[in-house]
């Protein structure tokens, strides 16, 4: 089995991840950009961890999904108590703070 | 049949002792009544702290230095130096944290953050004297994040303490009592990009782990040494993982979220931000940089001093312009993270006919560092204007006047940045200059020293229109009456940055025996 087709299409989950971070305006969409790119780094654990022949980094991946759902509650928190207040996600409208 | 894993308690103990007071604080926030939770929560997280100083000092008189908890916690000396710092700056924080006198029995935070500012809700919860007692626990999860961060010897434990201090610091920088579309705003900010940061770090990381086939530290050293893995790998993990940590340090060019959020966030945590992570981040840096990475070093060298010099020059350059004293600082912090690069550009260990390694120079600079940190941002607090804090430096003219021993504390936390002789700042710029003198860096010492002088003046502006301006009619500031909290911070930065500048030999003999980290 050869591993880079894997790894290249983790590579291009990571880039569309950044590129989404940097085009996209609404707040939620960033923050899906920024799970696509940790979802990318799983792929990339997982097809090392076959390729060595070792689990750590299929344990990796677990530990990457906890955090990603626990980065979740709190963005998500963030995100909703800027909307009640301004009623609206965009990072455009969050421009108060500049030089 | 497999084996069970061996966790050494005493040695973690300062660990598990600031994430028990953390899981306690949350238990206090769901059973003591309204009334008392204030000083419970207090109580809980001062005790957690010293207890795990307590801990962590007897820990480095006694204990060997190892490799605890199945290889993923270092605990050697320099370990012990940053957890010593990191509780230290900790404490601190807490001190302004607790602060309720300045804002008339009402502290920093706001008394609901949930509520929509402007609201109905909000006015009810503010005229009940509802407040967050949840910021204690928060601080101290962080604070247990930032330990493991600064002795996580496998990345995995590195990626994971970097969020466990993270996203409590998300939700602390969204809870300001005032000006709360801005600290709303802060918090998103910081969010957004330190989750971008983080997913940099992990796709680093995974690099990392293909190159090498391992998370530990060591593994990957010895896969360079041997040298048989895929050299692009190896690249892309340095340069990945480096902007993970890099973005958590405030470097250019990962430094933009650094002053939004330093303006928006409360004071407290603000100061918490600017002294704990930047000590935890530098910390982790050395670590992961010297141990796992020592071994490929000509090829981050250069990165790190392009990154410094360029740390330097906007830190200092940009500071020099600006017209909010927090936002001012939060330049100034990025001009010290470039200062600190100097130092880890360096590369010296212990032992090598040099006075102090990289990692002892850099703990002393971020001692001195932190403590002027600290001490500004209490007076930072304590200068107020019609219920709120005056951030606008026009405010601060005419200060020398009206509150000489404000002004003049200022002054010396300021001076203390600028490395002014006589204070800690100057030894901790020499020692870290001295140290990357001896990596062989004389070029960045020179350059660094130029952008010490072009700091030095953004701080003598302040210095300036303090002692010698006249008050602007209609926007002076007033110097509130803080209570014993803030007094403490002040009178420990003080003395430390006194004690620091003048006999420095104790100290700097203490940071010269955690030189070496552990492999």
């Amino acid at each position: 089995m050869t591993s880079e087709p894997y790894l290249l299409l983790s590579a291009i989950l990571f880039a569309i991840g950044v590129i989404g971070f940097m085009l996209r305006r609404n707040a939620i969409i960033l923050f899906m950009s920024v799970e696509l790119m940790l979802n990318a780094t799983n792929l990339a654990f997982v097809t090392f961890s076959r390729q060595h022949g070792n689990l750590d980094g299929q344990v990796a991946s677990f530990f990457v999904m906890v955090v990603a759902a626990a980065e979740v509650v709190v963005g998500l928190a963030i995100i909703v108590s800027i909307y009640r207040a301004r009623r609206s996600a965009s990072v455009d409208d969050a421009n108060l703070l500049k030089f | 049949m497999i084996t069970a894993p061996t966790i050494e308690w005493l040695l973690l103990s300062p660990l598990l002792v600031l994430l028990g007071g953390a899981a306690l604080g949350v238990l206090v926030e769901a059973l003591v009544p309204r009334a008392s939770r204030y000083l419970a929560q207090v109580f809980l997280a001062s005790l957690s702290i010293i207890a795990a100083l307590a801990l962590t000092i007897t820990n480095w008189v006694s204990a060997e230095p190892t490799i605890a908890a199945m290889g993923s916690i270092a605990l050697d000396r320099p370990a012990y130096l940053f957890w010593t710092l990191l509780l230290l700056f900790g404490l601190g924080s807490l001190a302004l944290f607790a602060e309720r006198s300045l804002g008339n029995g009402q502290s920093a935070f706001a008394s609901s953050a949930a509520t929509v500012p402007g609201s109905p809700l909000e006015r009810e919860a503010d005229r009940l004297h509802r407040e967050h007692t949840e910021i204690f626990p928060l601080l101290l999860f962080s604070l247990f994040g930032m330990l493991m961060f600064a002795a996580a010897n496998d990345l995995l434990t590195l990626f994971v303490a970097l969020e466990v201090f993270s996203l409590p610091l998300y939700l602390l920088c969204g809870m300001a009592r005032r000006r709360r579309l801005l600290s709303q705003e802060a918090a998103l900010k910081y969010f957004l990009l330190g989750a971008l940061s983080s997913g940099f770090l992990l796709y680093g990381i995974a690099m990392l782990y293909g190159y090498s086939g391992g998370f530990h530290l060591h593994e990957i050293a010895d896969a360079i040494t041997a040298g048989t893995g895929s050299n692009s790998l190896l690249l892309a993990g340095i340069v990945l993982v480096g902007v993970g940590v890099l973005f958590k340090l405030g470097a250019v060019p990962f430094h933009s979220w650094t002053p939004d959020v330093y303006t928006g966030a409360p004071t407290p945590v603000t100061a918490f931000m600017a002294v704990a992570t930047k000590t935890a981040a530098v910390a982790a840096l050395l670590r992961v940089f010297f141990v796992a990475l020592g071994g490929a070093r000509w090829d981050w060298q250069p990165m790190f001093a392009v990154v410094a010099v360029a740390t330097m020059l906007v830190g200092s350059v940009i500071g020099l312009v600006q017209s909010d004293i927090k936002r001012l600082l939060a330049y100034s912090s990025i001009a010290h993270a470039g200062f600190l690069l100097v130092g880890v550009v360096g590369v010296v260990a212990a032992g090598e006919g040099v006075a102090l390694s990289s990692v002892s120079s850099i703990g002393f600079y971020l001692l001195a560092y932190g403590l002027a940190t600290l001490g500004a941002f209490a007076i930072v607090t304590m200068v107020r204007r019609s219920g709120g804090e005056a951030n606008n430096i026009s405010s601060w003219r005419g200060l020398g006047r009206t509150n000489p021993l404000a002004a003049g504390l200022m002054t010396l936390f300021l001076l203390s940045f600028a490395g002014i002789p006589l204070t800690g700042g100057f030894v901790g710029k020499l020692v870290v200059f001295a140290s990357a003198w001896d990596g062989g860096y004389g070029w960045l010492v020179l350059v660094a020293v130029v952008f010490s002088l072009v700091a030095a003046f953004f701080y003598l502006k302040i210095v300036v229109a303090m002692w010698f301006s006249e008050p602007v009619e209609g926007e002076t500031a007033e110097v509130g009456t803080p209570s014993a909290w803030t007094w403490g911070v002040l009178v420990v930065a003080t003395l430390g940055t006194i004690i620091l500048g003048l006999v420095p030999g104790g100290v700097l003999d203490l940071a010269g025996t955690a030189g070496q980290f552990i492999r």
